[in-house]
């Protein structure tokens, strides 16, 4: 069985190796706990490999960096944690409005400010609204597992070439140490074996020169652009929505997480079925775009949702925004790093669907 | 350079920059590897200008994008092109630890002393007593309100990783010439893969001056040079003063 590999890998590895196998010849990165393992990972294996790693001044060079490194066509990555990725904000929009690839990992951490360094769910709408100034979106991935942090970090580089756009991977400390078995699924590539790309600046060699801009001073020019942008952004939404279902058939009841939110709640709404509950799971694995249409769809038959997050609530409302008023939408978080037990959530089920049961 | 009308003042600094380094680098045979760097500021449209390769910066962090430039395609002349407020202020931090890295770039400073693309507010290489729209006092800048000015190319000089640093001036034929030769010896120091190199260029700013063109050019001389003294500061290559000429 050629790349089939079987590898017990560390969160983080997992992220960095997924990187190395996509071609990724730069990474950028500073500092910041919990990811520290992921950019000492890479300066490790982006040495070995003889390729570009940076530990750069701060967050707002670290993506400065990428900018220019993409501008070249080479796939560039950078990661943080939340404090960070605010800081990387304005560059992410550059990157964004000059349609460059590039592929950033936040593994959040609980905040506002400082907070702390434990598992978080609370950069959501910094996440999936743009981040950044100016109308744009980035593509948000939210893996829920050692293998699905490679096979998404991989998938990530994918997308970003194949749109031009800034794609971010959400993950958390839990996710990061976690230790998983990995199958490699995919074929190595190497960066000199990618295509070129024919929109680099790299030197005008055999043709005329060219630029890379976000600056629009005409209204009507900067317009167009940024209906273009939309309209790339509703490709994005046709295509790339991606979702799993738990138990849902017959469910009365749809939690819905996403990421370590998502693995707790799977083991609820476990526990919930052996107990004859009828409730079921929606894991959104893309972020933005988010499966409004799915859910809108389920909402049709099942009449309850909750939105279960570790943070007060943010993905909620875009579970809001796909039921679209067709069924009730309960909310049960825990925000500031704290992390539900199975055993919570299960409580925190069972009540709402006695409730919804005895009002049936 | 393109066949096209620059949006500079009168007067303005910026134009003949352009020039000097479009001819420096089209003299030294590398048009075809050049990558331009300028960051937001009155030259960041310099893409309309220059027959290179560019690429536009955030505000202040033409070094960060010009070092991922480098890193990932070596073989790339690259070279930012940013003013006072750009590499002083907001993008010190880029500047200092590209120097530090002894990044192999070369970045043309322009200092004119105030920020032009904003309308005129104080830089952080705006001499003690000039009076800005953001320094409004009679007494201009003043050291116990505002600071003093940023001496940007003896900060860099400092550092062990910094290679090649000049001062020029565009306010006179030979101020202009020297200025071209600086810029060549920058280039040919990153042509020799020896790091860092900057040329800061002490460049008149009529408009936000309120100053004739004229007048602009004694200003230079009379009160930025006394300063900012012209020279190189540092120069600390090995392989290419053969080449200095
Ligand atoms: C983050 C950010 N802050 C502020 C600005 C506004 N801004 C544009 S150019 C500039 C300063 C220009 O001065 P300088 O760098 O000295 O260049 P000059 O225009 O004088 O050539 C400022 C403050 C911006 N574009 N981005």
């Amino acid at each position: 069985m050629k790349n089939k590999e079987k590898r017990l890998m560390r969160g983080s590895e997992a992220i960095g190796e997924a990187a190395v196998r996509a071609g990724c010849a730069c990474y950028f990165g500073y500092p910041i706990t919990p990811q520290n393992e992921l950019t000492e990972y890479m300066a490790r294996r982006m040495m070995d490999t003889g390729r570009v790693f940076l530990q750069s001044e701060s967050e707002i060079a670290a993506i400065n960096m990428a900018l220019g490194a993409a501008s070249t066509g080479a796939r560039v990555m950078t990661s943080s944690s939340s404090p960070g990725i605010s800081l990387k904000q304005e560059g992410i929009s550059f990157i964004a409005a000059m349609e460059l690839p590039c592929v950033i990992v936040n593994i959040v951490r609980g905040g506002p400010g400082l907070g702390n360094i434990a598992p978080a769910q609370s950069d959501y709408f910094q996440a999936t609204r743009g981040g950044g100034h100016g109308d744009y979106r980035t593509i948000v991935l939210a893996p829920a597992s050692v293998q699905e942090l490679y096979d998404l970090t991989r998938k990530s580089f994918e997308l970003a070439d194949e749109y031009r756009t800034p794609v971010l991977v959400l993950a958390d400390g839990m996710l990061g140490q976690m230790m998983e078995p990995v199958v490699f699924n995919d074929k190595e590539i190497l960066p000199e074996q990618l295509p070129d790309k024919p929109w680099t600046v790299k030197g005008a060699k055999d043709r005329p020169s060219r630029f890379i801009r976000s600056l629009l001073l005409d209204v009507d020019v900067e317009e167009e652009q940024n209906w273009r942008l939309y309209r790339k952004y509703q490709r994005i939404e046709r295509r790339e929505i991606r979702h799993e279902e738990y138990y849902m058939k017959g469910a009365e009841l749809a939690i819905v997480a996403y990421g370590t939110a998502a693995r707790i709640a799977k083991a609820a709404v476990k526990r919930c079925v052996e107990k004859n509950m009828r409730v079921g799971l929606i894991r959104p694995i893309s972020l933005w775009p988010f499966p409004y249409e799915h859910i809108y769809k389920t909402a049709e038959t099942v009449k309850h949702f909750m939105s279960f997050e570790m943070s007060t609530g943010q993905m909620v409302e875009d579970v809001q925004l796909g039921v679209k008023g067709r069924a009730e939408v309960l909310m049960y978080g825990r925000p500031g790093g704290v992390v539900p037990t199975p055993a919570e959530l299960f409580r925190v089920i069972s009540r709402a669907y006695n409730k919804i049961a005895r009002e049936k | 350079m393109k066949d096209a009308a620059t949006h500079y003042c009168q007067g303005c600094g910026h134009s003949v920059i352009h020039r000097l380094t479009a001819e420096v680098i089209e003299e030294l045979g590398i048009a075809d590897r050049a990558v331009g760097v300028p960051p937001a500021g009155c030259a960041v449209l310099a893409y309309f200008y220059f027959d290179v390769d560019m690429i536009e910066a955030p505000h202040g962090r033409a070094c960060a994008v010009a070092t991922g430039i480098k890193r990932a395609n070596p073989e790339s002349i690259v070279f930012s092109y940013q003013g006072d407020g750009d590499l002083a202020a907001i993008g010190t931090a880029e500047a200092v630890h590209s120097a530090n890295r002894s990044e192999n770039i070369t970045v043309i400073f322009v200092n004119n002393a105030v920020y032009g693309m904003t309308g005129g507010q104080m830089a952080p290489t705006t001499l003690l007593g000039q009076r800005t729209t953001t320094s409004p006092a009679a007494a201009g800048r003043e050291a116990h309100r505002e600071g003093y000015p940023i001496k940007v190319s003896e900060l860099l000089a400092s550092l062990e990783g910094s290679t090649y640093i000049e001062r020029c001036a565009v306010n006179s034929v030979r101020a202009i010439r020297r200025t071209k030769k600086a810029i060549r010896e920058a280039f040919l120091t990153q042509m020799n893969g020896e790091g860092f190199s900057m040329v800061e260029i002490l460049s008149p700013c009529p408009t936000n001056w309120k100053m004739s063109p004229v007048k602009s050019w004694k200003w230079i001389d009379e009160v930025m040079t006394p300063y900012f003294p012209l020279g190189v500061i540092k120069d600390s290559r090995k392989g290419s003063k053969k080449d200095a000429g």
